[in-house]
């Protein structure tokens, strides 16, 4: 058994005007497609075959560099593509809605502070929206870790995750990082990251 | 304002095909002032407010050593290229790199893969050592080999920026084309 590329459920200009078509399929079909396959090579006559990628990453701190680095990566963008999906709600509602205002205060204070670790965040990396027990926080990491590792200063599930490494937004934003953090809020599905909440 | 955006010694269009005007004009214009800009707001009050940019990016941390160091290896990146360079170095470079890996050719593989497998932002280096030899290293976001005592005489910048206009994720291709720009001259007065 091998990890497969998700197959994207909409278009590659979908996300328009968002995220454009080029960026979309630049990110997609190589650089996910990449990490897909050289975490199947890393893994590969392991002895983490069989095993899923939220058990290899919740133990990543005894594996290689190369099964960190593309693990994260192949989990990370499965996410984000998964809450880019067009056609949801805009903002959170229920359950969801509740806990962002309970923990953050409102879902505009909730943007802000995803916003600052997003676009504060140095060089490669991610911030996200994570579930701790009951309680959300936000939270960045460098390069492809994320919050299932026990190798992250900030750990539990991750519901919502921004990539800003500069391959998600250089070709339509180049420096403006900022800019691509706002319209990515634009884009995302409050009713897939609910789902994610709720699991 | 202490820090400046040094001006190039080549026009922002004089490197193209190699490296597109598009990507200096991003890279030199947006990245490299930024950073330039962010290191006066920041070092204003602090200890470093009167510091060198070498001691910056020797003892500072944090945002300063961030943009400090930015700074700095972006200065040395641009200034190593030229419209028409010096193709391959001589004498007693040229017997540096050779006597550290056999051939000039086995030296710009072993540089070329360095650049390759750094995960993340950052850069590759060819740096000189306190006793004279020569050694490659890579520095993560904005890492700096003086940080470790060695002379920094040549680097690659491997931030997406530097490339993603002309390139996107083809780094290797980058890489490749890296070598038709660098100045030998430039980097044996640096050794």
């Amino acid at each position: 058994m091998s990890f497969e590329l998700p197959k994207l459920n909409y278009s590659y200009s979908a996300l328009e005007p968002y995220i454009d078509a080029q960026t979309v399929e630049v990110h997609y079909s190589k650089h996910h497609q990449g990490y897909t396959n050289n975490l199947n090579n890393a893994v590969g006559g392991s002895e983490l075959e069989g095993k899923t990628i939220e058990e290899i990453l919740n133990g990543v701190s005894a594996q290689s560099v190369a099964v960190r680095n593309n693990g994260g990566g192949f989990y990370n963008h499965n996410l984000y593509w998964d809450v880019l999906t067009p056609g949801g709600a805009n903002r959170p509602e229920g359950d969801l809605l509740k806990a962002i205002e309970n923990d953050f205060g409102s879902f505009d204070q909730f943007v802000d502070n995803f916003a600052k670790a997003a676009a504060t965040r140095f060089g490669s990396g991610w911030a996200w929206l994570v579930k701790q027990g009951d309680k959300l926080v936000v939270s960045s990491t460098p390069n492809q870790d994320n919050p299932l590792m026990d190798v992250a200063d900030v750990q539990g599930t991750p519901v919502l995750g921004i990539d800003v490494w500069e391959h998600a937004y250089y070709l339509k934003y180049q420096n403006r990082r900022p800019e691509y953090i706002n319209a990515f809020m634009q884009a995302v599905n409050w009713d897939i990251v609910n789902d994610y909440y709720k699991k | 304002m202490k820090f400046e955006l040094p001006k190039l010694p080549y026009a922002l269009d004089a490197l193209k095909p190699i490296i597109s005007e598009q990507t200096l004009n991003f890279h030199y214009g947006k990245h490299h002032q930024a950073y330039v800009n962010n290191l006066n707001n920041l070092v204003a009050g602090t200890e470093f407010e009167n510091a060198d940019l070498e001691t910056i990016v020797k003892k500072a941390e944090g945002g300063i050593f961030n943009n400090g160091a930015q700074v700095w290896n972006h200065t040395f990146y641009f200034f190593q290229f030229a419209v028409a360079p010096k193709a391959i170095p001589e004498g007693k470079l040229l017997a540096a790199i050779e006597a550290k890996w056999e051939s000039f050719d086995a030296f710009k593989e072993a540089f070329s893969k360095a650049a390759a497998t750094l995960f993340g932002s950052g850069w590759a280096w060819l740096v000189k050592t306190d006793a004279g030899d020569l050694d490659i290293v890579q520095t993560s976001n904005a890492g700096n080999p003086m940080r470790d005592g060695l002379t920094p005489l040549m680097t690659c910048d491997v931030w997406e920026h530097a490339y993603y206009l002309d390139k996107q994720n083809v780094r290797p291709a980058y890489i490749a084309d890296f070598w038709k720009i660098i100045d030998w001259k430039v980097i044996e007065e640096r050794f």
